[in-house]
């Protein structure tokens, strides 16, 4: 870490950017099924599915925190089963940080992939059919290299999300260092105590700084990606 | 190899119900736009589910919805061409082309990508991208990207209906090329009657979602009674002949199975090829002597075969000329003034620039 840091800072951000990337390479192969579901299947529950995955974007992030806690956390139904057959322990451990990031950063992510697939001419996939492509070689080999630009600036746009992501988490996992204290709860934490402005400012511009090299790069990727669709 | 289909699907304001068989060599499907025709190639391809249909394939069932069977198209072995192409815009023209490679099973041989690059010309491609491609081109590349999947049957929506006349003129010698070389059934489904006169064996005239009309071209383009749903302008017989000599002057002489010499602008065929030609039913004059110093090349000698009154002032008139059968469109009023009747002889004059492969 450089010296301008201090260690605690410097967990913060490292522990930020790890639940960010981890919240977003999981939650990404369902993001693609469900927003592909969304955009071209048509099934029973679908508005169902549209409204679960939208429900994190209008909930009260406190409130998605909670049921998190409430499903997830140490005697919650799904928390209790994987604890106890899979070792995986969600509560008050930096997964935790990262499913609350995932859940929360997944309504953005299903939608910019959901647009890509959307945009994409069903007769393409028809005519990779005809050509003798079984369903899912179709999807591999025309649909997913298509919607590419959408994948990476649905998954970006989710990275920046979870980064920035702080009610659900600290509700969920609470505000440990080092375990489950990320780049926003760190803020939030050195704002309560007296004298501590000048490193949370610190980690402002930090997460700023992250902000941006984000959006540059998802710009930069989607139009790289774009560019080479278009055949030019 | 034979393509046999049952069809039966209602549409608001459409009810299909067609049944037809597809020889071998090119079956086109003419009709006018929305008369079913992209539909009934769907239903063959496997994209577009009838209410009831049996569609089999030299045997091999494709759909029945008796026995709820419904193969999904990549199990079809049917090679489509779309009227727009449908090219990858993420892959190369070369990549496009080997698409359906590696899905095609058998160990039939099958064409590689040289010849086939070769056959329709896109070599100089390969390494484009569709996005740069002219419409002529990306059509050509649709064509070998079909043939490339290792079809038993290629089947053409209108390949040439998005692009301008002479683009169309560039495609037509490829397909002629594709029929005489590649030996594949081809159903060419068009409401362009020039491109189906010079490229279907068996012709099948779709109405309104009925088969009003289906055999050899040769024989219902010389139909009379056909005549009027062909589009009375475009209506003419299509015969076959055999250049026999070039001339210096720009003319082209061919012989006419039993019926002598025609003569007809250049063609770029070689002495002793067999071409197509058409005749176009308005363009041809009827008179019952020999006519004298006339400025027409073709004065050919035939027998009426049969009449056919029009609703307005035209008719039809069938004549045998050799082996072939031909049509003249003429009035009513012309017909009586000569007392044309079945059986009578009479000469067809016909100018050498009337006359078109």
């Amino acid at each position: 870490m450089p010296d301008w840091l201090s260690p605690e800072e410097g967990r913060a951000l490292a522990l930020s950017l790890r639940v960010s990337l981890w919240a977003v390479l999981a939650s990404l192969p369902l993001g693609i099924f469900v927003a592909y579901a969304l955009a071209r299947w048509d099934f029973r529950g679908k508005q169902l599915l549209n409204g679960l995955v939208h429900l994190p974007l209008i909930l009260p992030p406190v409130v998605t925190g909670y049921l998190l806690l409430l499903t997830f956390g140490k005697r919650g139904a799904v928390g209790q089963f994987l604890d106890q057959w899979f070792g995986i322990t969600f509560a008050f451990h930096w997964t935790g940080a990262a499913l609350a990031a995932a859940v929360m950063a997944f309504p953005l992510m299903v939608r910019a992939i959901r647009l890509a697939v959307e945009a994409v001419d069903p007769r393409l996939e028809q005519a990779a059919g005809t050509l003798g492509a079984p369903p899912l070689q179709v999807f591999a080999t025309v649909t997913l290299p298509l919607i590419l630009p959408g994948i990476l600036a649905g998954a970006i746009l989710a990275f920046a999300k979870a980064m920035g992501e702080f009610g659900a988490t600290i509700t969920f996992v609470s505000n440990i260092p080092g375990q489950t204290q990320t780049l926003p709860s760190a803020i939030y934490t050195f704002l309560q105590v007296p004298g501590g402005e000048p490193q949370a400012l610190r980690l402002v511009l930090i997460a700023i700084a992250v902000a941006m090299t984000a959006l540059l790069l998802s710009e930069w990727a989607s139009r790289a990606v774009a560019r080479r669709i278009a055949g030019r | 190899m034979t393509l046999s289909v049952h069809l039966q699907h209602h549409f608001p304001g459409l009810n299909l119900d067609m049944a037809f068989e597809a020889p071998q060599g090119v079956t086109a499907l003419f009709g006018r736009s929305g008369s079913g025709k992209t539909t009934l190639a769907h239903a063959i391809a496997g994209l577009f589910h009838p209410d009831q249909a049996r569609i089999t394939l030299s045997g091999r069932l494709l759909t029945d919805t008796k026995a709820h069977l419904n193969l999904p198209p990549h199990q079809r072995r049917l090679g489509l061409v779309f009227q727009d192409g449908r090219l990858f815009p993420h892959l190369t023209v070369a990549q496009n082309l080997t698409y359906g490679q590696r899905f095609a099973q058998g160990s039939a041989p099958r064409p590689g990508l040289d010849a086939i690059a070769r056959l329709l010309d896109i070599t100089p491609l390969l390494a484009r991208r569709p996005a740069g491609l002219s419409g002529g081109e990306r059509q050509r590349v649709a064509i070998g990207r079909a043939l490339l999947s290792g079809p038993q049957m290629l089947i053409l929506d209108e390949p040439l209906s998005a692009l301008d006349q002479a683009r169309k003129h560039d495609i037509l010698p490829y397909l002629e090329r594709l029929r005489d070389e590649s030996h594949l059934p081809m159903l060419y489904i068009s409401h362009a009657l020039d491109e189906v006169a010079r490229l279907a064996n068996t012709l099948i005239l779709v109405d309104q979602g009925q088969i009003r009309a289906a055999g050899p071209l040769e024989t219902l383009l010389a139909d009379p009674d056909l005549a009027p749903a062909l589009g009375l302008r475009q209506a003419g017989a299509v015969v076959t002949a055999r250049i026999t000599a070039h001339h210096a002057d720009g003319l082209t002489e061919a012989l006419l199975p039993g019926a002598g010499p025609i003569l007809l602008p250049r063609l770029a065929a070689p002495i002793g090829a067999s071409v197509r030609l058409r005749i176009a039913a308005q363009d041809v004059i009827l008179s019952r002597d020999r006519p004298e110093g006339l400025s027409a090349l073709n004065i050919l000698p035939t027998t009426v075969t049969r009449l056919r009154r029009g609703d307005g002032p035209g008719g039809m008139v069938q004549l045998q000329l050799g082996e072939s059968l031909i049509l003249c469109r003429l009035t009513a009023r012309s017909a009586a003034a000569l007392t044309l009747e079945p059986g009578m002889p009479c000469f067809a004059i016909l100018k050498s620039l009337s006359v078109s492969a």
